[in-house]
């Protein structure tokens, strides 16, 4: 398929998409240019204090008032977004990196780089990931590379027994046999045979990962070992404005709510082009 | 089968000897040893050295690790830099608060969330059934802490129904301790009940499609009996053990929705640890929610096998 035909697809499949599926991806789209766009849109900087009342609404702050340290709330959100979703971007595309580079070498390389593989990410699958990216944090920081690496680990295990699942079915298919016996190399095979098969369920599961990851960082953020205060993080805002929330202030709520936005929005959009629980048909006469 | 529960019981003892040996590794990382911990950052070089003797720091990593394994295996947990108490006995009731709010969020959760997925089976398709799973899936995206703070804001704060805070009280009393843990219990049961939801449905519907459906509907049975009383029993087996694997999602849950709670359990203990840099409480914390973990997956295991009868020759 040439990019232009997968365009083409892409655009049918959107207009024939469910509305919830279109609403989803406008309201996705504009999260992410308003992420990029941040430093443009937010009226004033990440860290710079308004007034020395928290959760106020001093005349020049944004519409939704002050945090707990007295800074524009909807800036912060602005370039928070910008922040998680880079940070989440980034994770996901190392996920990916490690996993399917991992999961399609197991796939093609013989049993003993499989079962090699395969038993290490089984050991890292055998017990929490909450715990694994505590101890991680424990004995290396919680500096932004760390935890990048971290998370990035745990979401590769998941991602690499997609990958490797789907490689071994394209492994055995007859233009695979056909590309080994001209003598290409495994790289070659990996990236011109097997990648653009598994690029649709690849797709898919990189929405879904994406997703785990932001709620995983922010997770982290949340209990206050992943991103540290001042840094504008949706996690981060939640754990500084909680203890507004006695005080009746939703201020916590916001940051917390653009994450399930985005989550919701993407689970919506999978939704819609993958048929992911495909199930059994109920028969049709059941009374 | 008694290979096969034997196989999958040493299965899981080396799981959790990998992650001793992670939790190990992950602490030795740590800047900073017990001798420091001990006599502080004033302490000169000669006594952390004496003290390093003392406590058979100055021994090879390897020789430490087995002292380490050996002493945890006896139930020797060590003494918690912070406090200087045994760890143990602190673990010990941290454990039993987090294994009660768990047992009570089960309560909470499970079987509305069967009854749930049921319902959804049962009228596949319908508004219902896309409400309920459009209701799943809305929940399960939202962060627990979401979940846990907007239940505060609700509960707690507008409607001053349930404490936002979980105090946990010596002679509190069951209805007592209900009504303290009501608000992280549910938060903790809306983690779980949409993936129960989902399998519950998915499971009921693998079933309408078998043979024997076909044939009670065709014997003239109504809707609710073909699927009580022929699809239900047939799917129970798989679900119960997909209902143990779900359990393993509070292992993650307690420690985001301790935190927001306040709640003296095992999971804020362990971010507490971890905040501190506690190593033998960390240690503890790390091996006990881990061990739980795999004790959770192999009894979802040995529940598969001893349900269904296929598993059982399987090596």
């Amino acid at each position: 398929m040439t990019s232009l035909d997968a365009a083409t697809e892409l655009l049918r499949r959107t207009a024939g998409a469910p509305l919830r599926a279109r609403v989803s991806l406008a309201l996705l789209a504009a999260i992410a240019l308003a992420a990029i766009a941040a430093p443009l849109l937010a009226p004033f900087g990440e860290a710079e204090m308004l007034s020395p009342e928290s959760f106020g609404f001093p005349p020049e702050a944004g519409p939704l008032g002050t945090d707990h340290l007295g800074r524009d709330l909807l800036s912060r959100l602005l370039h928070g977004g910008r922040f998680t979703l880079f940070l989440a971007l980034v994770t996901t595309c190392l996920a990916f990196l490690i996993g399917v580079g991992g999961g399609f070498m197991a796939a093609l390389a013989g049993s003993l780089v499989d079962d090699v593989i395969s038993r290490l990410n089984d050991a890292l699958l055998s017990f929490p990931a909450i715990i694994f990216a505590l101890l991680m944090i424990t004995a290396l920081g919680n500096a932004i590379p760390i935890l990048i690496v971290t998370v990035a680990l745990v979401e590769a295990a998941r991602v690499y027994r997609v990958a490797r699942a789907l490689a071994v079915d394209i492994g055995v298919l007859d233009y695979v046999s056909v590309a080994r016996a001209r003598g290409e190399g495994l790289l070659w095979i990996a990236r011109r045979e097997v990648l653009p098969n598994a690029a649709g369920p690849l797709a898919a599961e990189f929405g879904l990962r994406f997703t785990y990851v932001i709620l995983f960082i922010s997770a982290l953020s949340f209990i206050g070992l992943g991103v540290q205060p001042p840094t504008a993080d949706w996690g981060v805002m939640v754990r500084e404005n909680a203890k507004g929330l006695l005080y009746g202030s939703p201020a916590a709520l916001l940051p917390a709510g653009c994450i399930a936005l985005v989550t919701i929005s993407i689970n919506l959009i999978v939704d819609a082009f993958v048929d992911r629980d495909r199930e059994a048909r109920v028969p049709e006469m059941l009374p | 089968m008694p290979v096969a529960i034997l196989r999958r019981i040493g299965l899981g003892a080396a799981t959790l000897f990998v992650v001793a040996t992670l939790v190990f590794t992950a602490t030795e990382l740590i800047p900073g040893d017990a001798a420091f911990a001990i006599l502080g950052q004033s302490a000169d070089a000669a006594a952390l050295a004496a003290m390093r003797e003392r406590l058979g720091l100055d021994q090879p990593a390897l020789v430490r690790y087995a002292a380490w394994l050996g002493r945890t295996l006896s139930g020797d947990l060590g003494t918690s830099f912070g406090t200087g108490t045994a760890v143990a006995p602190l673990i010990a009731e941290r454990l039993w608060n987090t294994l009660r709010l768990a047992a009570f969020a089960a309560l909470l959760g499970m079987p509305a969330a069967f009854l749930l997925g049921v319902a959804a089976a049962m009228r596949a398709g319908s508004v219902l059934d896309r409400t309920i799973g459009g209701g799943a899936l809305t929940v399960v995206s939202f962060p627990d802490f979401f979940v846990g703070l907007a239940l505060v804001f609700l509960f707690a704060v507008q409607l001053n129904l349930f404490p936002a805070i979980s105090l946990v009280r010596p002679g509190q009393g069951v209805d007592g301790f209900l009504w303290a843990t009501f608000l992280p219990a549910l938060t903790l049961a809306l983690t779980i009940a949409p993936h129960l939801i989902r399998m519950t449905r998915a499971a009921i519907i693998g079933g309408l499609a078998s043979g024997y459906v076909e044939m009670s509907i065709l014997k003239g049975l109504p809707r609710a009996r073909i699927i009580w009383r022929h699809v239900l029993p047939n799917v129970l087996g798989p679900l119960i053990s997909i209902s143990a694997l779900i359990l393993a999602y509070f292992v993650a849950g307690v420690v985001v929705v301790e935190t927001v709670f306040a709640y003296p359990g095992i999971g804020r203990l362990m971010v507490d640890a971890v905040a501190t840099k506690d190593t033998p409480l960390i240690q503890a914390c790390a091996l006990v929610l881990s061990a739980v973990y795999v004790l959770i997956n192999m009894s979802a295991d040995l529940l598969a096998t001893v349900t269904n009868p296929r598993l059982r020759g399987r090596p």
